[in-house]
């Protein structure tokens, strides 16, 4: 048989053909950051005049925007508020989740069946669903209007994800290693921690990215739960307190979006290989 | 066995109470729901009891500060009478429809074209991932200025090449340009998620299938259509059916992009409920909205399950 076997010529050709046919995805993905970056890097003058080109920097890079941020702005405290309010619903969701992801793929117990189907079924259950009622109960808390609020709101959204994600990961270990530990008189406690632990490295790895990256982009809650310009996320703060009244600065705006970005990005950077396997474990909200 | 042991119990000092809990913590009937309480303490109140104040505050005249009566089903009634919500209806599902439509044949585009050969290949992987993993509040606020009225980007790029005549169209401030921005901007949003996830479903088919069918004269459209497509189903029904989810259930790109403006025309499930519920104060009739998205959130959580069953 002659098929199957191509000219070289007819594989270059097809390659170039990939490539460009990849081209326009790659300019559609790109472009809008390419814009947002140098519209932070643009004087006033050239934004707002009509004569100007607007796809790349004519009058020369200034820094005003950025200054502007830092200076006459909430800026640094919202990117406070964000990292606390990350890194704490991260770890408490991780604590939670380990536990619970353990018990769901090794522990035979009444209603483990049951407990499973619930956390998938939260886990389905969007944040828009729930931020009205969530929000009274915030209001009884008396958390509202605080980084508390989003605290303790945003592990609702990451525990069922994380509980499923390190399920899968638990499952993965072979039983035998654990029944081997188990046999030499070891308690389950010592088996988690020194054994099954340490083996789900990956699924923890991706678990804390994954929150991280969750929580900082997180809207819906973050804009409803809290009012009061110094307890805000660095999203809802570019968002909503930039903008005053129908007056849009762009300039700031766009550098506030591009730095309040950066956290992510740098993750996304080092760990792009764990971000491709979470998001293909089917784990993620697209 | 229990011959030896007579006599020799009676000798055994009682345990002290740190052995027998750790003996406890030992069994599993008791280790199991101990480590899932915290999980159940949380899910049960801030997401089961939440849930249960959705259901009563729909069928309450509940208003922010306000003590509450039962009203029976009048707030759906009204709802359904109103303009704005009968918009927001139909909004959806043109939203959800075409965004979720137009990302699958992309997606499946882009998942073909990057399980070929090619340089830099992680390079273009993260590039296109990129949209998914940026804020999407923020990056939305970079596509309304790119959509800005007087000096959107957009309308330049077209103007210079000359698909359009000036002055172009004011993209948030129109009717039906409002709705295609929105589905634009939730596309580029999206579409990684397809991609990527498609992409690892390409690449898990077996590559003599392609072979075996190549020796037989099928060309690259029977190939598509006889191995890649049939062998995609399953993931691209999960996809699918989470993307259907998520899309319906859009906040964010609305919000930020047009507030559901001009005149409701953009407005979704979720925004509506946002501006009746909490800048309007009518709790009641916010959660009847967002009550909505629940028939079709229950239908997809269903095929989810029996297909997770059946795996």
């Amino acid at each position: 048989m002659i098929t199957g076997v191509r000219s070289r010529g007819a594989r270059v050709r097809s390659t170039m053909f990939g490539y460009a046919n990849l081209v326009p995805f790659v300019f559609f993905a790109l472009f809008p950051f390419y814009f947002m970056l140098i519209t932070s890097f643009k004087s006033n003058a050239e934004l707002y005049s009509l004569k100007s080109v607007p796809l790349w920097i004519q009058n020369g890079a200034i820094t005003d925007h950025y200054r502007y941020l830092f200076g006459r702005t909430e800026f640094l405290t919202w990117i406070k508020n964000s990292l606390i309010i990350s890194v704490a619903a991260t770890s408490i969701s991780l604590v939670i989740a380990v536990l619970a992801g353990y018990s769901l793929a090794r522990l035979r117990f009444r209603g483990v069946g049951s407990f499973g189907t619930a956390v998938f079924i939260t886990y389905l259950v969007p944040p828009t669903l729930l931020f009205l009622p969530l929000s009274q109960v915030v209001n009884w808390l008396g958390i509202s209007d605080s980084i508390w609020a989003l605290i303790v709101t945003y592990p609702t959204f990451l525990v069922p994800f994380s509980t499923w994600l390190l399920m899968g990961y638990f499952r993965t270990i072979p039983r035998e290693i654990e029944e081997c530990a188990l046999v030499d008189g070891a308690s389950r406690m010592q088996t988690l921690l020194r054994i099954a632990l340490p083996m789900a490295i990956p699924g923890i790895v991706c678990v804390v990215l994954f929150g991280f990256t969750l929580t900082w982009n997180e809207f819906i809650y973050a804009l409803t739960f809290v009012s009061q310009s110094t307890s805000k996320t660095a999203i809802v703060g570019v968002t909503a307190d930039l903008i005053r009244g129908d007056i849009y600065y762009w300039g700031s705006l766009m550098a506030g979006a591009v730095l309040a970005s950066v956290p992510v990005v740098a993750c996304y950077v080092f760990f792009l290989d764990y971000y491709v396997s979470g998001l293909t474990a089917g784990a993620v909200k697209g | 066995m229990a011959i030896g042991s007579v006599g020799v119990a009676t000798a055994v000092p009682r345990p002290s109470l740190r052995a027998r809990l750790s003996e406890l913590l030992d069994r599993e009937n008791w280790l199991g729901p101990i480590f899932v309480s915290p999980a159940l303490v949380l899910l049960l109140l801030l997401v089961a009891y939440p849930f249960c104040m959705a259901l009563y505050f729909s069928v309450s005249n509940a208003f922010i500060g306000r003590p509450s009566n039962f009203i029976g089903i009048r707030n759906f009634v009204r709802l359904w009478e109103s303009d704005a919500f009968r918009q927001t209806f139909q909004n959806a599902f043109v939203f959800c429809g075409l965004a979720v439509g137009a990302k699958i044949v992309l997606g499946i585009s882009l998942a073909l074209l990057l399980n070929q050969q090619l340089w830099f290949k992680r390079m273009i992987r993260g590039a296109v991932l990129l949209p998914w993993v940026i804020p999407t509040a923020l990056s939305t606020l970079g596509w309304s200025w790119m959509f800005n009225s007087l000096y959107s980007v957009v309308n330049w790029t077209l103007l210079a090449i000359g698909i359009i005549d000036p002055p172009g169209p004011n993209w948030l401030g129109q009717k039906y340009y409002a709705m295609a921005a929105v589905i634009i901007v939730n596309i580029w949003r999206g579409l990684p998620f397809f991609a990527i996830t498609l992409l690892a479903g390409l690449v898990a088919i077996p590559k003599e299938l392609y072979e075996a069918a190549e020796a037989d004269g099928a060309g690259p459209i029977a190939r598509f259509w006889h191995v890649t497509l049939p062998l995609l189903k399953p993931v691209l029904a999960v996809v699918l059916l989470f993307s259907t989810i998520f899309t319906f259930n859009d906040f964010n790109i609305v919000y930020v992009l047009t507030r559901g403006g001009p005149v409701n025309s953009t407005h979704l499930f979720a925004t509506l409920a946002y501006q009746t519920g909490l800048a309007g104060g009518n709790l009641g009739q916010g959660a009847a909205i967002s009550l909505f998205m629940l028939p079709l959130l229950g239908l997809v959580v269903f095929f989810q399950l029996r297909y997770i069953r059946r795996e």
